[in-house]
């Protein structure tokens, strides 16, 4: 199986530029990988199969998975790993992140599902009071990290309040846990395995708008992409821009549309938000002298805001303009306004030139 | 807080047999006359709770009795007037939401909109009780609440397409009905949400009665499904209110399905009823399909939460003939369990009743039927002529102040300002 294959020749898959000191790049051992097509979910599916595969202490539970979810990306996991391993819990989201960390403290890892990042708010609690603090306050005597938390989160068009929330920035401020955001299905496998594997416990946000829009080729075995580091997916001159999730397709279509302007976009994802590659974003804002930063989430007060100050602090004196961010605006998610509300390529295209032109 | 209010019953049998009842005892009910009619006869012994006796024994209430069909004798359940107001509330319900289905397959509206055919009879037997100070609290599947309260079809449509005349002007769609005028409290997308705030409503009541000394006897229901039982602010809510004996009755509407997870699989107990003597209140169960049957348990429920009695909770046994939303395709339902349910459709159930028992005749009840067809009608077209919110409604209501938020220092709407669109304006 070529799974079992990627098990012997495990590969870092970092695809794009080489630039920056950050990239680690290795080359692979074994043959030609297959590959295939798949969508968001059908990647995060595979990257599920492999997990509960290769680790018989690990569990998939949450609201609706035994039947393949809401969204899909647990089909299958039921029948062939049974419902002692993958099984529906009641609709109690404090109560299913508490027994995940629960789990995890004894040593399995867990990995819960939350239906809609916007119900994530009633675990917020067990996230921070407890699955931040388990290994802290224990005095290393136990910790878990084997649980990871997977949630669909962003604007999906017709979502409406209560289906369309981003709420990373909440969960940025917890020192304890790690925060990732895949920005598609090549990535989304690699990540969620690292993060399931990750000896710390991982708040995993899918941009559900990507779940059937996103299709690209993904290696069907067993590869991880290391949490932390950021990618520079394209390489410019005159001003660095930073997303992560959904936001950077939206972000690459002004790059595009501002290079026929003449105006050269790097553009880098993030992956991780906590912690963050502070490196990779401060080299290529040293070198570009300009900064953007876009995402879903209200202006104030969301992650945007960290990495603004962060890349003051040590880039000051090769900034040539403040440091623009384009986001949501500071209202609960709209329905009938999203497209108003959003932050879309005609915003973010307007902001790079009037930061380009300061 | 609960010293401010008249002290509650020891109900799990107080060591002393000091009679500390504030209500005359009861003696046990009349056995029922044999009748025909589709509701149970037998008063509901919810009183006899409170009895020192019953404290003793086991606390759990059961009620549900289903009489056998007899010839029609003239005890019946309801007026013709009053029948005929349940019927096209009913059959409102139904049309409205049919209405959605092929509005939204149109693409006039969008969103997640989950529809209530089926379980008409648990709206309607209590709302309609209810008077419109009364107060409601809903869930995602909202709409019939919202017209079984009074709120105006027109404006419910309006809301589902996002039209200015909506509702609430068009802010919140499918699953955020709410009405001042007609204390309709909300759609609630998060489940369970609804509960903590219809119990702060019932305080209200509870407060202006007792402390503010005002003719109040405003009640609050709160609907929720099978799944919300399973959560925690249920729980939470169960004993505040039974603490302060607040007058709110919890209707749980147990279609028996959570989107794919069944609630039997799902719920250590799956009684749901029997978790309101846990808590000191009556838990009563119904069948749901038979809005006689609801309204009969209903008014026990309401004028035991206006006595000042405190709360109960009714267990609705119901059905949703369709999925989960109207982006469900419903495969994981039994093909016979929906059969079983079809068949005591709540609309056929009481059309049957009136026409057996002579309350009404056909033609009166097409009649009813017409006039519906033709109100839902209009509202879509009133819904498809409003406009669209403007712009500036964005910001407003984020804060009491508009001016704070959603107007600039130049007076004018932010959303105006030049600058917004590269979403770099200060806001």
């Amino acid at each position: 199986m070529a799974s079992l294959l990627g098990r012997f020749c495990r590969k870092l898959v970092v695809p794009g530029s080489a630039h920056g000191a950050r990239m680690v790049s290795t080359t692979s051992s074994c043959g030609s990988e297959t590959v295939k097509s798949l969508n968001l979910y059908s990647a995060i599916n595979q990257a599920l199969h492999i997990a509960l595969e290769t680790d018989p202490r690990s569990y998939v539970f949450g609201e609706d998975v035994g039947f393949g979810g809401v969204f899909r990306c647990t089909t299958g996991l039921a029948e062939r790993f049974g419902k002692n391993r993958v099984f529906n819990t009641p609709l109690c989201e404090q109560g299913i992140v508490g027994f995940g960390i629960g789990l995890a403290a004894m040593g399995n890892r867990a990995v819960v599902e939350i239906q809609f990042a916007d119900y994530i708010y009633p675990a917020f609690d067990q996230i921070v009071n407890e699955a931040a603090k388990f290994r802290y306050r224990s005095g290393n005597q136990f910790n878990c990290g084997g649980l990871t938390i997977r949630a669909p989160y962003g604007a999906v068009g017709h979502g409406g309040h209560y289906h369309s929330q981003s709420p990373e920035a909440f969960f940025c401020h917890v020192p304890g846990i790690k925060v990732v955001i895949p920005r598609s299905p090549r990535e989304a496998k690699g990540l969620l395995l690292s993060s399931i594997r990750d000896p710390n416990p991982v708040v995993f946000f899918e941009p559900k708008w990507l779940y059937r829009q996103a299709v690209e080729e993904v290696p069907e075995h067993d590869y991880m992409i290391p949490l932390s580091e950021a990618e520079v997916i394209r390489e410019g001159n005159d001003i660095t821009l930073v997303g992560w999730g959904a936001q950077l397709t939206v972000m690459e279509q002004a790059c595009l549309d501002a290079e026929k302007e003449g105006i050269s976009c790097e553009l880098i994802d993030l992956k991780t938000l906590l912690p963050w590659d502070k490196e990779t974003v401060e080299a290529s804002v040293k070198k570009t002298g300009r900064l953007l930063i876009s995402h879903e989430a209200p202006v104030t007060g969301g992650f945007g805001a960290e990495i603004s100050a962060t890349i003051l602090e040590r880039c000051f004196l090769k900034l040539e303009a403040p440091v623009s961010r384009v986001c949501g605006l500071d209202t609960p998610f709209p329905l009938v306004f999203e497209p108003f509300y959003m932050p879309t390529k005609n915003k973010i295209l307007d902001a790079i030139k009037s930061t380009v032109n300061y | 807080m609960a010293t401010a209010f008249s002290a509650t019953l020891p109900l799990h049998g107080s060591s002393s047999q000091e009679n500390r009842l504030l209500l005359p005892s009861t003696r046990l009910p009349p056995p029922p006359p044999p009748s025909s009619f589709l509701g149970s006869t037998r008063s509901l012994p919810i009183r006899r709770l409170n009895h020192a006796h019953a404290s003793r024994r086991s606390p759990v209430v059961a009620v549900q009795e289903i009489v056998k069909a007899k010839k029609p004798t003239n005890s019946l359940l309801i007026t013709k007037e009053e029948g005929l107001v349940l019927y096209e509330d009913m059959i409102l319900g139904r049309s409205f939401e049919d209405m959605c289905a092929q509005m939204y397959y149109r693409g006039k509206m969008f969103g997640f909109v989950h529809l209530y055919n089926g379980q008409e009879a648990v709206s309607t037997g209590f709302i309609k009780l209810l008077t419109q100070s009364d107060s409601v609290v809903s869930t995602y599947r909202d709409h019939v609440h919202a017209l079984s309260k009074g709120v105006s079809a027109r404006a419910v449509m309006s809301e589902l397409f996002g039209k200015v005349t909506g509702c609430c002007r068009g802010q919140g769609g499918s699953m955020h009905m709410f009405s001042k005028e007609h204390n309709m409290l909300g759609g609630f997308a998060f489940i369970g949400e609804g509960i903590p705030v219809a119990t702060g409503a019932a305080f209200t009541s509870k407060y202006k009665r007792e402390v503010l000394k005002q003719d109040c006897d405003d009640v609050t229901v709160a609907f929720f499904g099978d799944g919300t039982c399973n959560n925690g602010q249920f729980y939470e809510c169960l004993n505040m209110a039974a603490l302060y004996k607040l007058p709110i009755i919890f209707v749980v509407e147990n279609n028996l399905w959570a989107i794919g997870m069944s609630h039997l699989r799902s719920t250590s107990d799956p009684e749901i009823w029997k978790k309101g003597p846990a808590f000191g209140m009556p838990g009563v169960h119904v069948d749901g399909m038979d809005v006689l049957k609801v309204r009969e348990v209903a008014k026990e429920a309401v004028a035991r939460a206006r006595r000042g009695e405190g709360p109960t909770l009714v267990e609705c046994e119901t059905y949703r003939f369709r999925g989960h939303s109207l982006a469900d395709p419903d495969e994981l339902r039994d093909a016979a369990e929906k059969a079983k349910y079809a068949a005591r459709d709540p609309i056929t159930a009481l059309k049957k009743y009136l026409i057996e028992n002579k309350l009404a005749n056909e033609a009166e009840l097409k009649s009813i039927e017409k006039k519906i067809d033709e109100l839902v009608e209009e509202a879509v077209e009133f819904a498809e002529a409003s406009p669209q919110p403007g712009r500036s409604q964005l910001l407003e209501n984020v804060f009491a102040d508009p001016k704070g938020f959603g107007i600039g220092p130049d007076g004018r709407y932010r959303c105006e300002d030049p600058k917004f669109t590269e979403g770099t304006a200060q806001v």
